[in-house]
């Protein structure tokens, strides 16, 4: 295959980004898209150039790494997959594609394709998680029995790889896939329940101080999220913080955000 | 002289774990807030250690390449983690889980630690359900189990094909308890490039800053390694791409030792490789060895067939297929450990019975499973006389249920749909059993220098059974790692924080800038990735998954010489101070180079065959490895000295007290 690639530079966070333009050749349909660009890089390091940069490190679709714009949509054309499994036989020969960083405010660009999601670090880090000690000294696991629905939808939930697909997505640049899977995850379990209320307040406060859009609900996360998360995350984060909002918050975090 | 303490508590083994407990010095947790912990990984090893530590009260500093501390690879792991726990009643016991591990590590690893190991297991499971990670569960709302191979017993949990990352994420969630507290302070995308070395205990690293290209001088008390295994030195393997060995192999030039390097695992079912442009392998769990069947056709010409398209899989029937794992293991079948599975892939693809263009592939076939779920879930349905339609149905749902996105995974990588037609798989590169020498505190040989995870030598002796690298892990940061750190640290209530402006700091970080100058300036004419394949063709072919003694010795050679050329030639373009993705590389490369060579000068020294290490020379009539106890029951442990060519052995012995020592059999 012969293409035509069309790429963002972006020296660093200061300097001023511009697509450039890159024919190559060669390309075969079982290369996945990243070894489509490490052919590219190994060419441009050949001819002493800068080879371009971008995220990655699993390549098999659940480290959450990698995260190109390609022809506009985030991971590209193919469905449920993620840009390091996306494949080239998706692609003709003569295509031009259009590879681009995830665009959000909330996701500054470092250089290149690579961009900052620690704002999603940030979000968990408000209230994503269980307060247990990690001493081993608690009840034994069978003890608790979770329903199997329950569980299979938490693990469903849990499948999120924080990829942030979701915002790039967005018209709004909204976080709210992501931020809804993580509670779902907790919510939907009994360990989980006993925080629900105030671990929801918390990681919505942290989501807006990121600078994430609103949600005004046009579905643009759940196609492109590459692990099946749906909106019925958003609906049971939505239940969650209504009856957080209700009940009246257990911490102090709702005054503050006064 | 040697340094090989490995200080074992004495007493009876089931006693020993608990004793020491008790026997340690703690700390106050008045003092705990004057101490300072450096943990470089944030994989399952260090999130656990660096969640535990801080939340025990000492000031904890991780480190991680990846841009969140969540991707560390353990996040790839996939079929499941192992745990005592005896939920099926089929008879496991501590007793039975320490057993399986030695025998399965072909009676290579210290007893003491694979004991202790199978006794904190069941705590695991606990505090993992506790954390809200959601394991797989039966109706009943009650935990389910799978196999994996070479046990008898079904004490594997899971989380479909996704348990490290659950497990992973729950780890990071405890660190982001810590971080939100205050206790952790998380360095992402740096990376560590030295150790530290003050009065003879490890008290900082030299660290670059990914982003901004800047070297950073840290210091602790402490240094904690979980910094993952070395498989990439293969170049292809089914690690992260950035999976590397830097941070144990500096520790190694500082004096921490190096242990059994040769111990390799390479993991029967992986996705073949398909070309020249190949940059990593997949993994297909070993869990669907449970479910699938492994075969070739019992006739060349069927072979040919199929490998020119002529003929397809579903073409030849039950007699024309050799299962050839249920014929020669007829006791465990498909679930033989990896280092047997593998081997007798590769000898029937040598023998001329390949199913891939390349010749390089064998089938996994889950036709039978789809049936047997398929009846058994109509049954439960109610359905006691269904159709072939329904039971195929019914059976794809199960399938899908369990393994449900290694088969999506498969499909997008291959283009098959293996609901319909068998799996292709071939050995890959996966694990290392091997690394840094520790002793039953973790502690390396060097002062105040810990080491977890798959980064240590670890409790596997020289082949690993599926579902231990997670336990393993888990169980070292969560339970051994913050009782044992703690005697040592008690030492250090008084200390005060470690000054980084003196001149072992200077060193170590003039050492570091010069190395990364001499990349940048060196001008040469091969990308980095040139380089790394090329050690990643030699390892393979001459260090692979049958090496011999002519071969071995070569390896050393071509090493050395690529090592040599690396430094002439290579070519490592942008600046020092940016995000500099090559630079990271060549960093990494240089040090598999070395690496590579005494990886190579392990093998050759151990003159047997034992678990992933199969030397040709050393084997029964049947083709089964032949280990040589008398001359070899020990732990190579190298310490460098100056040239990864000329290493100094030291030898822990193995002593098995609680377990016969016999040849392995899977029959
Ligand atoms: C595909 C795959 C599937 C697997 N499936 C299973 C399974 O089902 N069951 C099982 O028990 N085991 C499995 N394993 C093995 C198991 O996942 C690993 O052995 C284990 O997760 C290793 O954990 P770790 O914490 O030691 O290291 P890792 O998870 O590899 O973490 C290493 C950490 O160190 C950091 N790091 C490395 N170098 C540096 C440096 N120089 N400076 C700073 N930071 C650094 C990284 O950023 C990362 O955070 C699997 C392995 C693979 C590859
Ligand atoms: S919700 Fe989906 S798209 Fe968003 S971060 Fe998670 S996996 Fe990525
Ligand atoms: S590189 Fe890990 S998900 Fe793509």
């Amino acid at each position: 295959m012969k293409l035509t690639l069309k790429i963002w530079r972006q020296k660093n966070n200061k300097a001023k980004g511009e697509l450039k333009t890159y024919p190559i050749d060669g390309i075969e349909g079982d290369m996945s898209f990243l070894e489509m660009l490490d052919v590219l890089n190994e060419g441009l390091i050949n001819k002493g150039e800068e080879p371009v940069v971008f995220d990655h490190d699993c390549r098999e679709g659940i480290c959450g790494s990698c995260s190109l714009q390609i022809n506009g949509e985030p991971h590209g054309p193919d469905r449920l997959v993620t840009t390091c499994q996306l494949h080239m036989r998706m692609f003709n020969d003569g295509d031009t594609i259009v590879i681009e960083p995830f665009r959000a405010k909330a996701f500054p660009v470092i250089k290149d394709l690579v961009v900052d999601r620690s704002a999603f670090d940030r979000i968990q880090q408000a209230g994503g998680y269980i307060s247990v000690n990690t001493s081993g000294n608690t009840i034994d696991a069978n003890s608790i029995p979770v329903n199997k629905h329950d569980a299979d939808e938490s693990f469903n939930a849990a499948a999120c790889i924080g990829c942030g697909a979701c915002v790039a997505a967005c018209k709004n640049a909204s976080a709210m896939l992501f931020t809804s899977a993580k509670i779902s995850q907790f919510a939907l379990l009994p360990q989980g329940r006993i925080e629900a209320t105030e671990r929801a307040l918390n990681m919505v406060k942290q989501m807006d101080l990121e600078g994430f859009g609103n949600c005004t609900n046009t579905g643009a996360c759940e196609i492109e999220c590459p692990k099946g998360i749906t909106l019925v995350s958003i609906a049971r984060m939505n239940r969650e913080f209504m009856s957080a909002s209700l009940e009246g918050p257990l911490s102090n975090v709702w005054s503050k955000k006064g | 002289m040697s340094k090989l303490d490995s200080k074992i508590p004495k007493g009876p083994i089931a006693d020993k774990w608990t004793k020491h407990k008790n026997d340690i010095h703690l700390v106050n947790p008045a003092n705990k807030r004057n101490i300072d912990v450096i943990v470089i990984g944030t994989g399952l090893a260090g999130g656990s250690a660096a969640a535990t530590l801080a939340e025990l009260g000492y000031n904890v500093k991780t480190f991680c390449y990846q841009d969140s501390p969540r991707r560390a690879h353990s996040i790839a792991a996939q079929g499941g983690i192992n745990a005592a726990k005896n939920y099926q009643g089929d008879g496991d016991s501590i007793y039975r889980l320490f057993y399986d591990t030695v025998k399965g590590g072909d009676y290579r690893s210290r007893e003491s630690n694979t004991w202790r190991l199978a006794e904190v297991s069941a705590n695991i499971i606990d505090q993992c359900v506790a954390q809200g990670v959601p394991f797989a569960r039966e109706y009943g709302g009650m935990l389910d189990n799978r196999s994996f191979g070479g046990v008898l017993v079904s004490r594997t949990f899971y989380a479909k094909g996704q348990t490290g990352q659950q497990l992973l994420l729950g780890a990071y969630a405890a660190m982001n308890r810590q971080i939100n507290r205050g206790k952790i302070t998380p360095y992402n995308r740096h990376e560590m490039l030295d150790l530290v070395i003050v009065d003879g205990k490890a008290r900082g690293i030299i660290a670059r800053d990914l982003v901004s290209g800047e070297i950073e001088r840290h210091s602790a008390h402490a240094v904690v390694i979980a910094s993952g295994g070395y498989g990439n030195v293969f170049y292809l393997s089914t690690n992260a791409m950035g999976s590397n060995v830097t941070a144990s192999w500096k520790i190694h030039k500082r004096g921490a030792y190096f242990a059994n390097p040769c111990y390799t695992q390479i993991h029967p079912t992986c996705i073949p490789v398909s070309g020249d442009h190949q940059s990593k392998l997949t993994l297909m769990s070993e869990s669907l060895r449970n479910d699938g069947r492994i075969w070739v056709p019992k006739k060349k010409e069927d072979a040919e067939a199929i490998r020119s398209g002529k003929k397809k899989p579903n073409d030849l029937s039950a007699e024309e297929r050799d299962y050839y794992l249920e014929r020669r293991y007829p006791s465990f079948g498909n679930l033989v450990p990896r280092d047997v599975a593998s081997r007798a892939a590769k000898e029937r693809c040598d023998a001329g019975f390949g199913v891939n263009k390349t010749g390089q592939a064998v089938f996994l076939d889950f036709a039978s499973a789809i049936e047997r779920f398929g009846k058994e879930r109509a049954g439960i349905h109610g359905n006691h006389n269904p159709s072939k339609e329904e039971v195929t149905k019914l059976g794809k749902q199960v399938i899908e249920e369990k393994y449900g996105n290694l088969f999506q995974m498969y499909e997008k990588i291959v283009d098959q749909n293996p609901y319909e037609t068998p799996m292709m798989i071939y050995p890959a590169v996966h694990y290392t059993m091997g690394g840094i020498w520790v002793d039953y505190n973790l502690q390396s040989t060097i002062t105040g220098c810990y080491v977890l995870g798959e980064a240590n030598f670890s409790d596997h002796g020289a082949n690993r059974l599926g579902a231990s690298a997670l336990m393993q892990g888990l169980a070292d940061g969560y339970f051994v790692l913050p009782y044992t750190i703690g005697d040592y640290l008690s030492k250090d209530i008084k200390t005060g924080e470690i000054p980084t402006d003196t001149k072992e700091f200077d060193e170590a970080e003039n050492k570091i800038r010069e190395l990364l100058e001499k990349l940048i300036n060196n001008k040469g004419t091969h990308s980095v990735d040139h380089f790394h394949k090329k050690l990643g063709q030699i390892m393979w072919n001459k260090c692979g998954m049958a090496r011999n003694a002519e071969d071995l010795k070569s390896a050393m050679v071509d090493i050395k010489a690529l090592r040599e050329e690396f430094w002439r030639d290579v070519k490592v373009p942008g600046e020092m101070n940016e995000m500099n993705a090559e630079l990271e590389k060549a960093t990494r490369v240089a040090d598999f180079l070395e690496l590579g060579e005494l990886f190579a000068k392990d093998a050759l020294h151990r003159n047997e065959s034992a678990g992933g290490h199969f030397r040709e020379e050393y084997q029964t009539d049947e083709g089964e490895a032949l280990r040589d106890d008398e001359n070899f029951m020990y732990v190579a442990a190298w310490e460098y000295t100056g040239d990864p060519g000329n290493e100094v052995l030291h030898k822990e012995e193995l002593d098995y007290e609680n377990i016969e020592v016999k040849a392995r059999s899977y029959k």
